[in-house]
């Protein structure tokens, strides 16, 4: 247990640096959101300088760190100005939706990649596994921002699916059922973009990591034994090989988040994304910093479940207590 | 095998280099000033080389002007005004441009006479050569995919070392940090820093701004693989003995360990500039990055967020085929690279 004990305490301190490298930012960035508003003539002086201070602008930067801690810890994490909410609603509103892509993309993912990874190193050299080699490499070198450009231009060329947003304008109207496969028929572009351009990434891992454990020697004495190939696969190597595939499972996530803020600006998914870009492109700091940490929480979370997973999965771990990451190296 | 790996390499460097040259010169290789906006030709499609008129057969290719054709549908519906043909003419002199940065020049390498044009790939929506913007942007494109790379390297391999030759706490903790840059959303981060960034800067201080993060958040993967290497040449015999006869830490660095990681490095960099390249593409298609007029691949390929400009004008989609090639350029190198030290260790 004290090993997923110092895993929460690494998470923590992770959050706390984050935010307070945030707010170091702050300080530093050049302009603010009252910026633009200063241009604005109709807007006076003694304005501005009362929505500073309304907002804490005026505040020195421990004094509005202390603050937004607080309100962090009241589940508010600050005020969003171009908004005029507080930023968690704001962000949960968007981050539900996100959430559905990524853990979908991210089920599928390793739904297509494992069996794949696995089938291909059993069968080394065949056709198979230099026809999913070759592809890989392709999706794997082509950026992704290319990949979503590309489908969508397909989709949208020959409207094969629907896309912007999430459902259809008139999906009030619909029945539940009908709703649901809007929803659904919406949801195909992007989670295909994501997951073309992440199986391809963590086929490979896993396809090479089953490989490393078949050349391993206990393996060839198992198969010098008489074990059965298809016995051999899944009792004595799957289980050696699941190590490395569940710790790449946490880097996994962030990738899987990154391609998402993408992805979601290109198909127009009403995701964290494209709000914060526009927070970016508004100066709406609070909004960004809230993105962030929600960001990270997400991360954390990812990585969460990959360390449990190693603990219920990897006697070695719950016998040490040691580092999960020094094993996987 | 490794007279394959090396002929398979000299083809990829071959390629990159023709790449980078294009683009170097690229004042040169392009007919026309990437800024320059044309009002009378908005979404012009590519220009066709022809080489059969009335009268026969001719080597050299000509083209015939656009002439637009009122449509109230669509931008830029245009005809071609088959009453003259202008042939396309090479070394002919055009607007200046300035060549490696120093003299300026009017020569291109090929053109027509006005009034028509030769639009290899179109025009955008204000009428400025698709062609020519593709060339001057991919030098926006690659020079911030390589300088992104160094500052990478550069940062990781000061780290790594320190970490790998110093030990103790110094590793333990640098290693800690990796782990968590190593997980980060680096978009989401990536984004976040470029919110604290002024928003309108000019291209060159956004140029050196976005570089300098895009670099610094990928320090982590370069710093781990040269603490490996580090840890392993420290104990290599030949390095007890050189500090047996009284060789210096940065002596000891220098002559003997750093060299050990190059391979590594060089396969590194093959792999970052892509990564890199694809990250400003992906902050410029944002709106975040270069920022028009200058262009570069991502600012090209965010017009496409409109669906209709998607739809009806494909050759817009020509920066996302240039950042394919590039890619798979750099990354099929890096692959070369990595098997060839793979069968040098072994």
């Amino acid at each position: 247990m004290s090993y997923l004990g110092r895993r929460l305490a690494r998470a923590l301190l992770l959050l706390i640096g984050v935010s307070a490298l945030c707010f170091w930012f702050t300080q530093m960035a050049p302009g603010t959101f009252f910026d633009e508003m200063r241009l604005n003539p109709q807007i006076s002086p003694q304005t501005i300088r009362a929505l500073r201070s309304q907002y804490g602008w005026d505040q020195p930067l421990l004094v509005r760190y202390e603050r937004w801690v607080r309100s962090a810890l009241h589940a508010d994490f600050g005020y969003s100005i171009a908004y005029n909410l507080p930023v968690a609603p704001l962000l949960w509103s968007r981050a539900k939706n996100t959430l559905l892509l990524t853990t979908v993309a991210l089920f599928l993912t390793w739904l297509t990649s494992v069996p794949l990874g696995v089938w291909t190193a059993s069968r080394r050299g065949s056709l198979l596994d230099r026809a999913v080699g070759l592809l890989s490499s392709l999706l794997n070198s082509v950026p992704e921002l290319v990949i979503a450009v590309s489908l969508l231009a397909i989709a949208v060329r020959w409207r094969l699916l629907p896309v912007g947003g999430m459902m259809s304008p008139d999906s009030e109207s619909l029945t539940p059922w009908a709703r649901f496969s809007d929803l659904t028929l919406h949801l195909v572009l992007p989670l295909l973009i994501l997951v073309l351009s992440e199986t391809a990434v963590i086929v490979r891992h896993v396809r090479a990591s089953v490989l490393e454990i078949l050349g391993a020697p206990y393996v060839e004495a198992a198969r010098g034994l008489g074990i059965k190939p298809a016995r051999l696969l899944f009792r004595h190597v799957l289980p050696a090989a699941a190590n490395p595939a569940i710790s790449l499972l946490g880097f996994s996530v962030a990738g899987l988040l990154s391609g998402s803020l993408m992805v979601e600006v290109v198909c127009g998914w009403p995701g964290l994304g494209p709000l914060l870009v526009e927070a970016t492109l508004s100066r709406d700091y609070s909004l960004v910093i809230g993105g962030i940490m929600l960001s990270a929480l997400f991360m954390i979370g990812g990585n969460l479940l990959a360390d449990i997973l190693l603990l219920a999965w990897d006697p070695r771990i719950r016998k040490e207590g040691s580092d999960g990451a020094s094993l996987a190296n | 095998m490794g007279h394959r790996l090396r002929t398979r390499t000299a083809i990829f460097v071959a390629a990159l280099a023709g790449l980078h040259l294009t683009l170097l010169f690229a004042g040169f290789v392009a007919p026309y000033d990437p800024t320059t906006q044309s009002r009378e030709l908005p979404y012009a499609p590519p220009t066709r080389l022809h080489f059969i008129d009335g009268a026969g057969f001719h080597f050299r290719p000509f083209v015939y002007a656009w002439t637009s054709v009122l449509d109230p549908d669509q931008v830029g519906s245009y005809q071609e005004d088959r009453s003259h043909g202008y042939p396309v003419e090479f070394f002919v002199t055009g607007p200046g441009y300035p060549i490696l940065g120093r003299y300026r020049t009017t020569r291109h390498l090929f053109g027509v006479t006005e009034p028509a044009k030769v639009l290899l790939l179109g025009t955008d929506g204000y009428g400025r050569d698709e062609f020519s913007r593709l060339l001057w942007g991919g030098r926006i494109s690659v020079a911030a995919g390589i300088t992104a790379t160094c500052i990478t390297l550069l940062a990781g391999s000061i780290l790594g070392l320190i970490a790998g030759y110093y030990g103790s706490w110094m590793d333990e903790s640098l290693m800690g940090l990796t782990e968590l840059f190593l997980s980060l959303p680096w978009l989401y981060f990536l984004l976040g820093v470029r919110a604290f960034l002024p928003l309108h800067l000019d291209p060159l201080d956004t140029f050196f701004l976005l570089t300098g993060v895009i670099g610094l958040i990928g320090w982590a993967r370069p710093a781990r693989l040269v603490r490996g290497i580090v840890l392993s040449a420290r104990n290599r015999n030949y390095v007890f003995a050189a500090r047996g006869f009284g060789g210096s830490d940065v002596y000891l660095l220098r002559r003997h360990i750093l060299p050990e990681t190059f391979g590594v490095l060089l396969t590194q960099a093959a792999l970052l500039v892509p990564r890199y390249i694809a990250a400003e593409a992906t902050l410029s298609f944002f709106g975040l990055g270069v920022s028009e007029p200058v262009p570069s691949w991502g600012n090209m390929l965010s017009i496409l967020q409109q669906y209709s400009v998607l739809v009806s004008y494909g050759w817009l989609l020509a920066p996302a085929c240039a950042l394919v090639v590039t890619s798979v350029l750099y990354s099929s190198l890096a692959d070369v690279l990595h098997s060839r030290l793979e069968s040098h260790s072994t």
